[in-house]
């Protein structure tokens, strides 16, 4: 199913299967007990997924397929039933410490500011405290939050929050990033500036990224590769796709090139059938 | 307990203080006239002028200041102990669900019963002095700040445990920087209504026995029929718990200045 027309200048296509990979999810099946409930749920069956050293993958699927489920699982947040998670080659115990992970819903801790949000992981690790603002201080500025440290999030706009969000993960400087739909809150243009500098920041020193969405466009424009799952229960992998767009890329214009769109017709035509799985499932709940 | 609070008045925006003000004289004017034409008797509704002399009395003599320093230290340390030890309660039951499922019977029971019988035994256990006073407030102060914090743990956002975690934080940490601030947040919230619950403890304590206090005070007056000077406590009570419910506002503004309030827009 992968597509070899061209080869990116920047970097040769990722070699998945020949280097450690960065994460390895082998045939993971998460499956849920309802409290009260006889049946169980099984979110995620037999699910195979690996991510380079450096390599930008998204996820896409239908709504409620379990996409979030892989994501805690590989964060460590959750244990899979059956399968296993590996990290750079070792078997993932507990929480996944080489991993940042920003969440979909408002994750800053509202009682700080942002700047003290930012440096909350450092103060984890017992960095003193000078050091650890001028690291957040400096964090602040690369996603241009420089003159807003000392706001409370209540008083930054969606975007501002998920900027302070991304360099509180980033600061920790983790070789895996998670990312559980950071921008579907967003409005469209804030987002495409936001997708934007993703790119740029993970350009600089190309940290290993599991990114996760519904939106098919932001999965192309973003990643080196493109996983499409199935509809829920028991979700897995069912189409893989290399997006060879040169970088770097500017998201908002290369949604108009004539490959980009080629890719978009291929990848949608395998979601299709899945989604509308998805939404009949959904309304048969 | 928020309270929506309007700074400056319906009525083509006047101050509000301009409009309170004679309502404030109208009811003091009626209590005045029905008084004096004998509609309501002296004997027992008292008479304002007389009332405003002992309040007058009391603080140029400086009597009432010893009183009222005894109450308010009572509702202070009822207050301390109270929130204490409801948001160390609050957070271990929260956090462990068995000690909750154990203990939840019991605290339904306790919260259940009206508390104020309770005066008398601590007046024994205690004495009259202002022990006694802080033990009746501690039980109610207890229970408000209770079930706040246990509520407030609950309903701490999985995903600002979870982001905690994966940014590295250990248990103890997670307590520290996560539910602590989360649980204090809601003792805050209450700060209101528990200093109110604090200072009836002091003065109902008082009133059911003692030998110092505002409380102290109406009980003696009450006790030779001096209704003008139960009027008198009464007034000065009223007074105080204002000026105590102004304090917190303030401090609850210094504290919760990350809490989002409605409609506030920033100056440029």
């Amino acid at each position: 199913m992968a597509m070899t027309q061209t080869i990116s200048p920047a970097r040769s296509a990722p070699a998945a299967e020949a280097a450690v990979p960065a994460l390895d999810l082998d045939n993971v099946t998460c499956t849920f007990r309802t409290p009260g409930a006889k049946a169980s749920y099984t979110a995620v069956k037999e699910a195979t997924l690996r991510i380079a050293d450096g390599e930008f993958v998204s996820v896409v699927g239908p709504t409620g397929c379990g996409k979030s489920t892989l994501l805690n699982v590989s964060a460590g947040l959750l244990q899979p039933s059956s399968g296993t998670v590996r990290v750079y080659g070792e078997e993932l115990v507990g929480m996944n410490r080489k991993a940042g992970y920003m969440f979909q819903a408002e994750s800053l801790m509202p009682w700080r500011s942002a700047l003290d949000n930012v440096v909350v992981g450092l103060e984890y690790q017992g960095v003193p405290r000078a050091e650890a603002e001028a690291r957040g201080q400096d964090w602040l500025k690369r996603v241009g939050l420089g003159a807003h440290g000392h706001r409370y999030p209540h008083q930054m706009s969606g975007g501002m929050r998920k900027r302070a969000a991304l360099a509180q993960t980033l600061i920790m400087n983790p070789r895996i990033i998670l990312m559980d739909e950071p921008f579907s809150a967003l409005d469209i243009q804030t987002r495409q500036l936001m997708e934007n500098e993703l790119l740029d920041i993970w350009s600089a020193d190309r940290k290993s990224v599991l990114f996760i969405t519904h939106d098919l466009e932001e999965a192309i424009a973003l990643s080196d590769r493109v996983v499409v799952l199935s509809a829920g229960p028991g979700t897995h992998p069912i189409g893989e796709f290399v997006i060879d767009l040169p970088r770097p890329r500017d998201v908002s214009e290369i949604r108009l090139t004539p490959q980009f769109v080629q890719l978009h017709d291929q990848i949608w035509h395998t979601m299709k059938e899945e989604v509308l799985k998805g939404y009949v499932q959904s309304q048969n709940k | 307990m928020s309270k929506v609070r309007t700074s400056s008045g319906g009525i083509a925006g006047m101050p509000s203080a301009v409009l309170q003000i004679p309502i404030l004289a109208v009811l003091i004017g009626s209590w005045y006239g029905l008084t004096e034409t004998n509609v309501l008797p002296k004997f027992f509704f008292g008479e304002p002028f007389k009332v405003f002399g002992v309040i007058w009395a009391w603080f140029l003599s400086g009597e009432i200041f010893p009183h009222l320093g005894v109450t308010l230290l009572e509702t202070v340390l009822a207050f301390l102990f109270g929130s204490g030890l409801g948001l160390a309660v609050g957070l271990w039951l929260a956090l462990s669900p068995t000690a909750s499922r154990l203990a939840d019977p019991y605290i339904k029971a306790a919260n259940a019963m009206p508390r104020v019988v309770l005066a008398p035994i601590f007046a024994v256990w205690f004495g009259l002095g202002v022990w006694s006073k802080v033990a009746l407030g501690v039980t109610l102060v207890f229970f408000i700040v209770f079930f706040n914090v246990y509520q407030g743990i609950r309903e701490v956002s999985p995903v600002l445990l979870a982001n905690a975690r994966v940014l590295g934080a250990n248990a103890a940490q997670l307590l520290r920087t996560v539910y602590l601030p989360s649980a204090t947040s809601w003792v805050f919230s209450s700060l209101h209504t528990s200093v109110g619950m604090a200072f009836v403890g002091a003065v109902v304590g008082e009133y059911l026995g003692s030998s110092r206090g505002v409380g102290y005070l109406i009980l003696q007056a009450e006790g030779v029929f001096d209704i003008n000077t139960v009027f008198a406590g009464m007034l000065v009570l009223t007074a105080f718990a204002l000026v105590l419910d102004q304090v917190v506002a303030i401090v609850e503004k210094r504290l919760l200045v990350w809490r989002p309030t409605h409609g506030e827009t920033e100056k440029m």
